[in-house]
């Protein structure tokens, strides 16, 4: 067993765009479920418009990155609009259906042989980094030291990344503490108190799910920046992954969905290395290495449930402020 | 006048064509129609469309393949050729609906397998005369896939009647439904392949099984959490956390792959019409229909099915006229798992195979017939597992196979537009 590596590979993870891709869409989601009480189920759906924005403004439309980006963002705020205005009005668990199967005809319009040319149908899109890298300030090279070292396109990638999920975090941190945040709150609590008040419930949901929905697709674009765009990641388990980053870090709070997903991805990690060496290394030898990979989603599971029973306020949470109510 | 209406048609839409023709070829700077396509290409396809002599113009040629497509019409002289990218096979279709009336490709079939050989230039007639078309009637595709359907509905239905009882009685959103339907499939798979049981004797052990786990689930996770207090959004995260757990378990136990049970590939027979079906599709439709009215009967005439219907209605007003609310949610929870353990062996059939994640591939499917027809309603749950799978099946013949279920997605968000209680549903459920 070589810990050092497993150790240098688990580390490097805390700095990854699939962390901040994750970091971002519990971001949005802790917008919708943790502050407005919205049970959007269709995370995946908006990430996937984030990330096929990007790749199709560019590869069918000639776009550069930041056209892109973007489209990916009016992309996810039509996708809001439309997804909120029949579902709004019903109660949670209707918007819970509605927003995963809106998720799943997402996908399935992207995975569809009938769009091929624009959507690469099962073999997703590849090949539209020209005009990100071109705009890379950075000169060729190796940065870095220990087990974060890059080159400089994963450093660009990586910056753009962190870039983004800070400046989303510093603005939900702000408009949660605005009185805008205050009647979202106050929505989660007791619809009717807040509509009592003369507050239009309907806009002020509705405006959660946008801004919401365009953090989860900036999440999907930085999911896409490093590598590729593949249907099979947009699939409603992505979803479910999120929402345990999300509760594992507390739904309720800015900083929790950062360190709910960077405990996901680095756990995930350390399970991906540790696991096999261990099958090898005699511990596990029963296992195929197979069914050893499949070990950390069945955790994935589990912790879910076990978050949720014992503590739902996540890690960060204030019992006071549970965010399941009714 | 009959005849001159079609007519005036064909030729506005000739027009359109080539207004079309005009734009794409300014837009793309090389023409996407025309007698000759791909002239960079080195390798070359081409073919002499003719009738009795006489060349055909107008004759739309497709060929596909090396991950290569292009169309072609062929020009005045009958004469089209298409450049291809590599060596290799291409399959090379006529679209015979551009043929003149009354004549058909007649020996091949419309499309056919065409090798681009070292040479690199090969030529493909199609043999083409007077004859008639082998095609279905209108009329014999939507019976045969209403067919179809009601044969897939009625199999969702015996996991959408479990999921809404369950959803009437508890107030849970069970996400895990999905894998108890697979459960029922893998324990089948197991007592067959690995214990050896006759199939007979291991389906219906199957779906006892799954009643079981039914009950070990209800006394063993969701009674405790009902006693904890938990709410019914935790109650439903709890549940999306099973159902990952136990879809990778299965992973865990059968691998990724596909695994069948005897009988899953029984040859299909020509019943009448279009209508294709083996005998297991008949057998499997028989078996829903006896379950589905077995479950009528007891939900409307036995005392434990009143005391159900009673909770659904009024869980306080039920415990306070003296039902004992615990005993009917479990007996719900060993029928529902049941129902859906059965569902998961006709699943297995109806795709066939069954695969760790086969549950997980028609949970919204399930959720979509249980919505429509409104929650929580057990009746309904029938009604809207029969539509969605109609829906499904027919939808097919308008839109591309691959998108058939989004058009019942589609549809439950319309009916939550218009209807959101379903069709059966009561006004107030929805709150």
């Amino acid at each position: 067993m070589d810990w050092g590596f497993i150790l240098s590979n688990t580390a490097a993870q805390l700095l990854s765009p699939a962390t901040f891709a994750f970091a971002l869409a519990a971001m949005g989601l802790a917008l919708h479920f943790g502050f407005a009480g919205l049970l959007n189920f269709g995370v995946a759906g908006f990430m996937a418009i984030g990330a096929y924005g990007y790749a199709i403004s560019m590869l069918t439309f000639g776009l550069a990155w930041w056209g892109g980006l973007l489209v990916g963002i009016i992309g996810a705020v039509l996708f809001a609009i439309v997804l909120g205005i029949p579902t709004l009005r019903l109660r949670g668990d209707y918007l819970a259906i509605v927003t995963i199967a809106a998720a799943e005809i997402v996908r399935l319009l992207f995975l569809t042989t009938a769009f091929t040319e624009v959507t690469g149908s099962a073999d997703g899109l590849s090949g539209y980094h020209a005009s990100f890298r071109g705009s890379n300030p950075f000169a060729p090279g190796t940065y870095g030291f220990g087990p974060w070292q890059y080159n400089e396109i994963d450093l660009w990638v990586l910056t753009v990344g962190l870039t983004i999920l800070i400046i989303a975090t510093l603005f939900v941190w702000r408009i949660v503490k605005s009185p805008w945040g205050r009647v979202l709150k106050g929505i989660r609590e007791d619809e009717d108190a807040v509509r009592a008040l003369g507050k239009n419930v309907f806009a002020y949901k509705m405006q959660a799910l946008i801004i919401g929905g365009v953090i989860a697709a900036l999440g999907g674009f930085v999911y896409a920046l490093p590598s590729a765009v593949s249907p099979g990641v947009y699939v409603t388990s992505l979803t479910f992954f999120v929402w345990t980053a999300l509760l594992l870090g507390g739904a309720a709070t800015v900083f929790g969905p950062i360190l709910g997903a960077v405990i996901f991805w680095v756990l995930q990690a350390f399970l991906t290395n540790v696991l096999p060496e261990l099958v090898k290394a005699g511990p596990l030898d029963f296992l195929t290495s197979q069914q050893s990979s499949t070990i950390r989603f069945i955790l994935v599971g589990v912790g879910l449930m076990l978050i949720v029973i014992y503590r739902p306020q996540g890690i960060f949470g204030d019992k006071k402020e549970l965010t399941f109510v009714k | 006048m009959r005849s001159s209406l079609p007519m005036a048609r064909k030729k506005l839409s000739k027009g359109f064509i080539v207004l079309f023709l005009a734009l794409v070829s300014a837009l793309a700077g090389h023409p996407a129609y025309a007698d000759s396509v791909g002239d960079e290409f080195k390798d070359r396809i081409s073919g002499n469309v003719q009738f009795e002599g006489t060349p055909l113009e107008g004759v739309l040629i497709k060929v596909s393949g090396q991950g290569y497509e292009a169309e072609v019409v062929t020009d005045a002289e009958g004469k089209w050729r298409v450049g291809v990218p590599s060596k290799g096979d291409y399959q090379v279709t006529l679209v015979e609906d551009t043929l003149p009336e009354g004549i058909a490709v007649l020996e091949g079939g419309s499309t056919q397998l065409v090798t681009v050989g070292p040479g690199g230039r090969v030529s493909k007639n199609f043999f083409i005369g007077e004859g008639e078309r082998i095609t279905v009637s209108l009329t014999d595709q939507v019976v045969a896939r209403v067919i179809y359907g009601l044969n897939f509905g009625l199999m969702l239905a015996l996991a959408a009647i479990g999921l809404s009882l369950v959803f009437g009685t508890t107030g849970l959103s069970n996400f895990a439904h999905s894998e108890m339907v697979t459960f029922g499939a893998i324990i089948s798979l197991i007592l067959v392949n690995v214990i050896s049981v006759p199939i007979l004797l291991a389906l219906p052990l199957a779906v006892v099984i799954s009643g079981l786990m039914g009950w070990g689930l209800d006394a063993g996770l969701w009674t405790p959490l009902r006693r904890k207090g938990l709410g019914l959004v935790q109650l439903m995260i709890v549940s999306i956390g099973l159902s990952l757990a136990a879809r990778y378990v299965y992973q865990f136990i059968i691998g990724g792959g596909t695994e069948q049970l005897p009988g899953a590939t029984a040859p299909k027979m020509q019943l009448f019409g279009a209508v294709v079906l083996s005998w297991v599709d008949i057998a499997s439709m028989a078996i829903s229909l006896v379950a589905i009215l077995f479950f009528a009967y007891w939900l409307i005439f036995t005392k434990i099915g009143k005391a159900t219907r009673a909770i659904s209605d009024n869980a306080s007003l039920a415990a306070a006229s003296g039902i004992d609310v615990d005993r009917v949610i479990r007996i719900v929870w060993i029928l529902a798992a049941a129902l859906a353990g059965l569902a998961g062996i006709l699943w297995a059939y109806f795709r066939p195979g069954i695969k760790w994640d086969m549950g997980a591939q028609i949970l919204l499917l399930i959720f979509a017939a249980v919505t429509l027809g409104g929650l929580g309603t057990a009746f309904g749950a029938l009604l809207g597992a029969l539509i969605v799978g109609v829906l499904i099946e027919t939808s097919a013949l308008i839109i591309p196979n691959d998108l058939k279920y989004v058009g019942a997605l589609v549809v439950l968000i319309v009916i939550l537009l218009f209807r959101p209680q379903g069709i059966l549903g009561k006004k107030e459920r929805i709150g």
